[in-house]
Formats: structure tokens, C-alpha cells, sequence
């Protein structure tokens, strides 16, 4: 019975292999770069569509903890570090193997942490900045966590642009590629892009059946009676508090690891990862995948990236997700793929062939 | 003697100017019946609620087996061992009859978020554990046939006996019931009384808010009258019946 679970997990598996067989007969292998950087975003929508779907909260700065993670990241691995390199705690660092030596585009030798030690600690901090966003917050019932992560994404995006080591308006570049293991590595040039197309998809897929092992298990019950009457939850014994507290870290983590691998996919991150629009864009995509459905939600992260990445949407980006979310709350609150409208609609052009 | 599950000292909570429990102080023996009763507004529901800890009291104490649970939060209280029902029955109206009960095992089982993103082989054989558990006390309570649908699509008694499922899922040794005859039939009243006296008889000492005179009577051990957030009377079923108190309230007056 459980089994039926990770049907489509294969299934998925079997369409992504597809996937790059067409595109590589049909010589659009292209294609792979914003795939790729459409399934790191879609990380974002899994965690978000936890929080949303099933603790019943809403955040409206998961940018905010995407740019944690990328930032961080960022930060930590092109940060120049050879002029302290006589310093004791650059040392003990450097002996701890925490620190890897390497050379930028113009050839410059530079010091700076190694992937692997940076991505644990953009993972940490934003784990802990949630906390300290959610320990006051989710206590209160009603909109706050919204208000409040709506707070932390705009402190965010302006200390981005304000602050040289962040780059202001131009952002971080230069930042090198992430050996994950052998020849394995998150690195967005040309040659890579096979192996990259599969290592994000394995991230996303991976991400999946956490998920959906969390929301068919006993929290994941829990959470879903916290949502349906958290007073009758509450007394059989369940921490709603803890519970809702614990989905909102998790779901910025997993915003943070998105983050953290895109930047060193693109090699850089830049002050529009972090905008409220894109935190919005995170909230469309998860009502238009059903709330409360994580398949619904992934494939629509992807899908709706990939066309935003391709340029579909033209000047009119933003708009499009704007009026996305409100037509997905006027017209179809279940999402778009179990639409009562869209499901009349279909038994409607049904009947009708019948007719005919 | 028996031992004393439950005790409440000097209990006082008011709402604004309302004194909804006033200086109430009780006892309730292991492996029985209680009944909190009195008209409408004399504090029952709210006593209830500093006991399960959903409205903190403003003094007074709670102590469960000899333990200070006062002000304690609903979900610390449940872990010790009190369930309750409420007043209107409060399913998860979109999950399943199964699935509602399987929630009351959640202070009996342990995978916490880690273990159910693992899934690791404990974890597995503790949701199945989990089913089982939920499915044997549906089946006994008669409730097999419904196991597998939606519990907002159940007749409203079939509803509320969920709700007690639900609720002895968690293995109580208290039970609060806040009127579990409301908008019952005599028949299912009937019903009703077996259930707990079943329930009693299995150990699970109950405390039960209730307006049927006809139920409370026949099966509590003990009685509690509440008037204006006042203990009045307390004691058996056939000295509260005698009480001139008990019956002014009830009968006597226009204060009734």
C-alpha cells in the first residue's frame, strides 16, 4: 500500500529520462539550462507548498530565504580570504579542511570556504532566522506569519542592495562550481549540462519523497488536523505550535537549498531573486498546483519557471503571476488541476462528443 | 477508599464581569462516573476547560494524580491522559472516519518530523500499529462499516460516537464528555449510557457535563450541581435528587 506512493516517483523518473532523450534528438538539449534552473526553483515550491497546504500557513518571503541560502553561499565561497591567511583562526580553518584554494576568471588566486562547509552554513542560518521569525509569530492565530515574513523579505532585499559585500545592485558573481562527490559538480557551463540536468532533478525528486513521506505519516496527519480544527488537535495531545513552527523551518530550508545550489548553477546571485514579486510568484505557483498537493505544486513550479525563464511572459512577468493568483482564487481555490470548473468543462466537451 | 484521579482547588475564572467558575473545589474517584450539571450558564463547560487546560485559570489549582497541572497547555494535558469531546462535535470533517481516529493515537506514538520524511522501518511499523489500533476500536464501537469514509458525510450521531473513538484512542484514564447527549434521541441516549458505563467498566474513569437528567442519574457514581459558577451540592445521584437546593434551581424559581 505504501508502495503506490512512489508510483509516481518512477513515473517522473521515467518522463525526465524522456524528456532528454526528445530534447536531445530533436538538437534543443538548450533547453536543459533553464529546466535545470526551473527545478531548483521548484525546491522553493515543495517546501512552500508544506507550509501552505498543510500547516496552513502562509509566508510571502520565501525569496527572502532563497536569497539566505544564495547569499550565504555566495558569499562565503568567493570571499577572498588570503590577505588573513596568517591569522590564527583562518589557519585552524584552512586545517580544518574548511577552506579551498582556487582561481577566478582573471586568474587571481583566492582563499575562500569550500562548497560543502558554506552550503551547511546557509543552510543553518536560514533554518535559524525562521526560527526566530516563527518562535513569536506562529503563537499568534490569523495572517501574522504572513505580515511578518512579508517584513523579513523587504529588510532582506534592502539590505542586498545597500551592502558591499553582498554587492549591491550588481549582486555576487564569480561564484565557482560545487563539487558534490567525484566527478559530480553544480556548475552551469555548457559541458555540464547533462550531467546538472540530472543532479537537479534528483535534488527535486529527492525533495519529493521527503515530503511526501512526511505528509502521509503521523505528522503529517497531525498538521492536516491542525489544519482542519486546531482546537480539537490540540486536545489529543498535538504541539500545534511546535508543529507549524517546525513545517516553517523546514520549508525555508528547503527555500535555502534551492537558493544555495541555483547560485552555484548561474555562478552568481543577484537583488531580483529577492524581490516580494517573486516571493508572490512562489504563493501563485503553490495555489495554482492545489495547496495541498505537492505533485500539483512541483510540476507547476517547473512549468511555470521554465516558460518565465524562456522569456514567454515577456515584460509582462510579474503580471502574469499576479493575475495567475487571483484567477486561481476567484475561479478554481483547488488549483488548477482539480478545478471543479475545469472538470465540468471537460465532462461538458465529453458530452457533447458523445453527441455529436 | 479509591484513589483520587482528579482534583480541582478553589477554581476561579470570570470573563469580563462574568464570574463563570466561582471557588470550585471537587474530587473525582478512579473508575467512575461524575456528572457536572446545573442550567445553562452555571460554568460547566468552563470548568471543563481550566481542567483541560484550554482556558487558563485566573486562581486556583488542577492536580491529576496528585500532580499540579493547572494552566497547563491542552496538548501537555492530553499527553497525561485526558481526552475530551466537545460541546459540538469537532471532527476533521475532510479526512476519513479512520483517519480521524488515527489521530487520537498521536500521544501514544512517537515518528516525529525526521522519521516520517525517512520513513524508516520503526516508523512504518508504527503507522501500521497506528491502523490497526484505529480500526479495532471503530469495530468496537460499531463504526467499521463507516472506517473508510469522510466523517463530514456521517449521521450526526454516528459523528459524535467518532468523536468519542477519537478520543479513547489516546487511552485515557480521564475521559471528559461535555454533554454527549445533545441532540440525541432516546434511543441513541440509551445507547449512549452503555457506552460509557462500557467505557467506565474498562477503567476509564469519565467526567461528564450533561443536561439529560435521565442519563445523569442513572449511571453517574457522583454528582456535581453548579449554579452562577457555585458549587451548591455534591455527592450521589439519589441525594442530589432530595437536594432543596438542587430542586429550587431546577425547578423552583424564576432564577432557574
Amino acid at each position: 500500500m505504501r508502495l503506490r506512493l512512489y508510483y509516481p516517483v518512477i513515473a517522473a523518473t521515467a518522463l525526465i529520462v524522456a524528456l532528454h532523450v526528445l530534447l536531445a534528438t530533436t538538437g534543443k538539449t538548450f533547453y536543459m539550462t533553464q529546466i535545470t534552473m526551473s527545478a531548483y526553483y521548484a525546491l522553493v515550491v515543495i517546501g512552500l507548498c508544506l507550509l501552505m497546504g498543510y500547516a496552513g500557513q502562509i509566508s510571502l518571503g520565501h525569496a527572502g530565504f532563497f536569497a539566505t541560502g544564495g547569499y550565504t553561499i555566495a558569499v562565503l565561497t568567493t570571499y577572498n580570504l588570503s590577505s588573513y591567511s596568517k591569522t590564527p583562526v583562518v589557519e585552524s580553518l584552512r586545517s580544518l579542511g574548511l577552506l579551498v584554494s582556487w582561481q577566478d576568471l582573471y586568474g587571481h588566486e583566492i582563499l575562500s570556504f569550500s562548497p560543502w562547509p558554506a552550503f551547511l552554513a546557509a543552510v543553518l542560518l536560514t533554518a535559524l532566522i525562521a526560527l526566530a521569525i516563527g518562535l513569536p509569530v506562529i503563537r499568534l492565530k490569523g495572517h501574522y506569519l504572513a505580515m511578518a515574513t512579508l517584513g523579513f523579505g523587504l529588510i532582506i532585499y534592502r539590505i542586498v542592495l545597500g551592502a558591499k559585500i553582498f554587492g549591491q545592485a550588481d549582486g555576487i558573481s564569480g561564484v565557482p562550481p560545487f563539487h558534490l562527490l567525484g566527478d559530480l559538480q553544480i556548475n552551469g557551463r555548457p559541458p555540464f549540462r547533462i550531467q546538472n540536468y540530472y543532479i537537479a532533478w534528483a535534488a527535486v525528486l529527492a525533495a519529493m519523497v521527503l515530503a511526501l513521506n512526511l505528509v502521509h505519516s503521523r505528522v503529517g496527519r497531525a498538521l492536516r488536523s491542525i489544519h482542519e480544527n486546531e482546537e480539537a488537535a490540540h486536545s489529543l495531545g498535538i504541539d500545534t505550535y511546535r508543529y507549524k513552527l517546525a513545517t516553517f523551518v523546514l520549508s525555508a530550508v528547503l527555500a535555502a537549498i534551492g537558493g544555495a545550489m541555483l547560485t552555484h548553477y548561474n555562478g552568481s546571485i543577484g537583488p531580483s531573486e529577492v524581490t516580494v514579486l517573486k516571493s508572490v510568484r512562489y504563493v501563485a505557483i503553490v495555489a495554482v498546483g492545489g495547496m495541498a498537493n505537492l505533485w500539483g505544486a512541483m510540476v507547476m513550479g517547473v512549468l511555470l519557471n521554465f516558460l518565465s525563464l524562456r522569456g514567454v511572459f515577456g515584460s509582462f512577468d510579474d503580471a502574469v503571476f499576479g493575475t495567475i493568483l487571483i484567477g486561481i482564487m476567484l475561479f478554481a481555490p483547488q488549483g488548477l488541476l482539480r478545478a471543479p470548473k475545469l472538470q465540468a468543462a471537460t465532462a461538458l466537451l465529453s458530452r457533447r462528443r458523445r453527441n455529436d | 477508599m479509591a484513589d483520587i484521579l482528579l482534583e480541582t482547588r478553589n477554581l476561579h475564572r470570570s470573563f469580563g464581569g462574568v464570574h463563570a467558575v466561582r471557588d470550585v473545589s471537587m474530587r473525582v474517584q478512579e473508575g467512575t462516573i461524575k456528572a457536572v450539571i446545573g442550567p445553562n450558564g452555571a460554568g460547566k463547560t468552563t470548568l471543563f476547560n481550566l481542567i483541560a487546560g484550554t482556558v487558563p485559570p485566573q486562581q486556583g489549582e488542577v492536580y491529576f494524580r496528585g500532580r499540579r497541572i493547572t494552566a497547563w497547555k491542552p496538548h501537555a494535558i492530553a499527553s497525561l491522559g485526558i481526552a475530551r469531546t466537545f460541546q459540538t462535535t469537532r471532527l476533521f470533517p475532510h479526512m476519513t472516519v479512520h483517519e480521524n481516529v488515527m489521530v487520537g493515537r498521536h500521544p501514544r506514538t512517537r515518528s516525529g518530523f525526521l522519521a516520517g520524511m525517512l520513513n524508516l522501518p520503526r516508523t512504518w511499523r508504527e503507522e501500521q500499529e497506528t491502523q490497526v489500533k484505529a480500526a479495532e476500536i471503530l469495530m468496537d464501537l460499531g463504526l467499521a462499516s463507516h472506517m473508510k469514509e469522510t466523517a463530514s458525510n456521517l449521521s450526526f450521531g454516528r459523528q459524535r460516537l467518532v468523536e468519542f473513538a477519537r478520543a479513547l484512542a489516546t487511552e485515557p484514564a480521564l475521559l471528559l464528555l461535555d454533554e454527549p447527549a445533545a441532540g440525541l434521541n432516546i434511543y441513541e441516549t440509551q445507547e449512549l449510557s452503555k457506552l460509557i458505563l462500557k467505557i467506565r467498566d474498562r477503567g476509564v474513569t469519565c467526567l461528564i457535563v450533561e443536561h439529560d437528567m435521565s442519563l445523569v442519574m442513572n449511571i453517574s457514581d457522583d454528582v456535581l450541581v453548579l449554579d452562577q459558577g457555585r458549587k451548591i451540592a455534591e455527592g450521589p445521584p439519589a441525594a442530589i435528587q432530595r437536594n432543596p437546593e438542587v430542586i429550587r434551581i431546577y425547578l423552583g424559581d424564576e432564577h432557574a
